[in-house]
């Protein structure tokens, strides 16, 4: 069992990143390329049940994981 | 007086703290390691800057976590002098003792140059000892020292007179093109509401010293000393014929 979280700049923080990643995929040609956002993939193995490993996972995302100042923050456990 | 100097695995700035502290301005200045669960006896402490824990994560993530800061912590919220520089923003930020967060360079690129600093308020025991108007010559070296706060911080910055160094020209003008890294307001580095716990990413530590170019970043640590002095009533005679 994992957790899989996705954590991605908020949309009022600066994204640089993001930003060279789109004017790269602009300059190869392709069209249409609206937003880039570059975050953070973070994969955590489990052992244990998976629905009380969910508050633990919201509360490790929230102190450590990412920073709700900058950052949101998704996750499934699968 | 009596300084804590933080060292985490990845400091690189401590023994610059530790020398300017010292052998400058002739105060003790020890080094505390992250695994110290206490602060001891000393009146103020410096989170220094390099790359904690290899800035995993994010700068300053994982060394929130270290039972030093748990003490810093406890001697903060009651008023203890606590100066966090470069990295150690980021980690008072990270924390919580400051507000906001330190994102990446707008230009991605790791920014090593000398820049000057305007300074807002005299009212802050970090920036008292500037002379009205004076900019500070300071270096900086960071790729990760955009300031960013949400609208709400910003204003309650602004409002409390919190921001104490910002970038700017050589002539004090806060242009975008002063900003090395595309902070907000040209932050350089904030208070807390109590005034008591300071970050900034330039390094006044390596400015503190004409042998090096500029001793501007003196005036930082001597605004602490005075600070303290005037807080304890020791070394007020002395400091007085500076």
């Amino acid at each position: 069992m994992k957790a899989k979280i996705v954590i991605t700049p908020k949309k009022a923080v600066l994204d640089p990143q993001g930003k060279t990643v789109q004017t790269a995929l602009e300059h190869m040609g392709y069209d249409g390329v609206k937003a880039v956002h570059v975050g953070k993939y973070i994969e955590i193995e489990l052992e244990g049940d998976a629905e009380s490993w969910r508050p633990k996972i919201d509360e490790a995302c929230h102190k450590l994981l990412s920073n709700p100042v900058i950052e949101d923050y998704h996750f499934t456990i699968e | 007086m009596r300084f804590a100097v933080l060292q985490f695995p990845g400091s690189n700035c401590d023994q610059d703290c530790v020398h300017v502290l010292g052998n400058v301005l002739g105060q003790d200045a020890d080094y505390l390691w992250h695994k110290e669960e206490s602060i001891g006896d000393a009146d103020a402490v410096v989170v220094p800057g390099g790359f904690s824990y290899g800035d995993y994560l994010r700068t300053g993530s994982i060394a929130q976590f270290s039972p030093v800061m748990n003490a810093v912590k406890a001697f903060a919220n009651a008023g203890g002098l606590v100066i966090g520089i470069c990295n150690g923003f980021q980690i008072l930020c990270e924390t919580g003792l400051l507000p906001g967060a330190l994102v990446r360079n707008r230009s991605l690129q790791f920014r090593c140059e000398t820049i000057f600093l305007k300074i807002p308020t005299a009212d802050s025991p970090f920036t008292s000892e500037v002379p009205e108007g004076r900019l500070l010559r300071v270096p900086i070296a960071h790729g990760e020292g955009c300031y960013f706060a949400d609208d709400e911080a910003l204003a309650k910055l602004r409002a409390d007179d919190q921001i104490l160094f910002q970038y700017a020209t050589e002539t004090g003008d806060l242009t975008d093109e002063a900003n090395p890294n595309g902070s907000l307001l040209n932050i350089a580095g904030i208070c807390n509401e109590g005034r008591n716990v300071c970050g900034m990413m330039p390094h006044p530590e390596r400015a503190s010293e004409n042998v090096l170019g500029a001793d501007d970043g003196r005036r930082v640590f001597e605004s602490m000393l005075r600070h303290l002095e005037a807080k304890t009533g020791v070394g007020q005679a002395a400091t007085a014929e500076v």
